[in-house]
């Protein structure tokens, strides 16, 4: 069984992979690539005001890069993340606050952009499942606490249960071994019975 | 009813199943758009043609416009670029954003793969670009005479894409019939 959800998992992930042939191509242009090669990957980011550098870093952290969609523009080095980085830095030298900033960004990539998206119709599933989810493990581990009890449906007599008795009461004592071939047939019969329900 | 309950996980299983199935079908590179329903961005940037003119969304002239977004370091720019130079032909108006791009290079392309565009708008550092949600090129907008956006495809137009995304909607904004 494991081996089957396996299987069926690569085949997914095999048929995904090829989903992304035909996509449009990411922004590489050369003035870009050349600029990232100078820089070698590290970016220095001059703020007139110390103070904002925190805000920036904590954008940098929440907002997702558009091309590159697991990563957010802290991690991205395409160009589109350095273009974006220098509009967030333009944006809080302009004193815009934070909301600002991700409206901004928002109304142009699609609440896409936000790695910790609003509360609105299309998230509150989202958002509410842990909750959702904590509620139903409180349920189900309440109804398991009050399983001991008895309940009716439980205790209803079965077969089953009858022929051991029936065999334990004819093998305990030998005093009252059955004898006589009703006895016998009535015995055979309960076996039989035993032996069908299994 | 004990019985039935151990048919639970397998009916999560076809459901978890079905819903992945569902999600095949998806592309997830590409972005729902934002600015589609809202007018297109001002702009004020040199044309590609000429340094010293200044384009600005009043060129338009108030018509129904396709905007390619197009690069000579895009490769698949060079796979759209047949089917804007038909549709063109056909009498649609394209204007070109030419997107973080060299002048001399931009300029030869359109010498070598022919003109399909009323006029490129050289977007060098990519402003107008952000206005619009760029990500990726080529892209292609569709604005209407109010200067609308309509429709936005990220990817290659080809003729599929035409007829089965943009035709409706263009001959239901124009009036015409292509």
């Amino acid at each position: 069984m494991k081996l089957a959800i396996l299987l069926l998992l690569s085949v997914f992930t095999f048929a995904a992979s090829t989903e992304v042939i035909g996509s449009p191509e990411a922004i590489e242009s050369p003035e870009a690539i050349e600029r990232t090669e100078a820089i070698k990957g590290a970016e220095v980011v001059a703020f007139s005001d110390e103070s904002l550098r925190p805000r920036y870093q904590q954008l940098l952290q929440e907002l997702r890069c558009p091309k590159c969609q697991n990563q957010n523009l802290a991690d991205s080095n395409s160009p589109i993340s350095q273009d974006l980085r220098r509009e967030i830095q333009r944006m809080l030298e302009e004193q815009m606050t934070d909301k600002q900033i991700k409206d901004y960004l928002k109304s142009r990539y699609s609440e896409f952009i936000l790695y910790r998206p609003e509360v609105n119709k299309n998230t509150w599933l989202l958002w509410g499942s842990p909750v959702l989810v904590v509620l139903l493990g409180l349920l189900i581990l309440l109804r398991h606490n009050r399983k001991p009890e008895p309940s009716a449906e439980n205790e209803v007599p079965t077969a089953s249960n009858e022929v051991p008795t029936a065999i334990r009461g004819a093998g305990a004592t030998d005093k009252e071994a059955p004898t006589n071939s009703s006895d016998q047939q009535r015995l055979a019969e309960l076996l039989g019975d035993k032996e069908n329900q299994q | 009813m004990n019985r039935l309950a151990l048919f639970i996980p397998l009916a999560l299983f076809f459901g978890l199943s079905l819903v992945l199935l569902l999600g095949l079908d998806k592309d997830p590179t590409e972005l729902p758009s934002a600015l589609v329903g809202e007018a297109f961005p001002p702009f004020n940037l040199p044309s590609l043609k000429d340094e010293q003119n200044v384009v600005t969304e009043q060129d338009f002239n108030g018509e129904v416009v396709l905007v390619n977004v197009w690069a000579t370091w895009c490769f698949a720019c060079r796979i759209e670029h047949p089917m804007l130079n038909k549709l063109s032909e056909q009498g649609v108006k394209i204007i070109g954003l030419n997107y973080k791009d060299q002048r001399a290079g931009a300029l030869a392309w359109l010498v070598e793969r022919g003109d399909p565009y009323q006029f490129n708008i050289f977007d060098a550092k990519g402003r107008l670009g952000i206005d619009l949600g760029v990500y990726g090129a080529p892209e292609t907008y569709l604005v209407d005479a109010d200067g609308i956006i309509r429709y936005r495809r990220v990817g290659v137009v080809d003729d599929r894409v035409w007829e089965s995304e943009f035709r409706a909607i263009y001959e239901q904004i124009t009036g015409t019939e292509q």
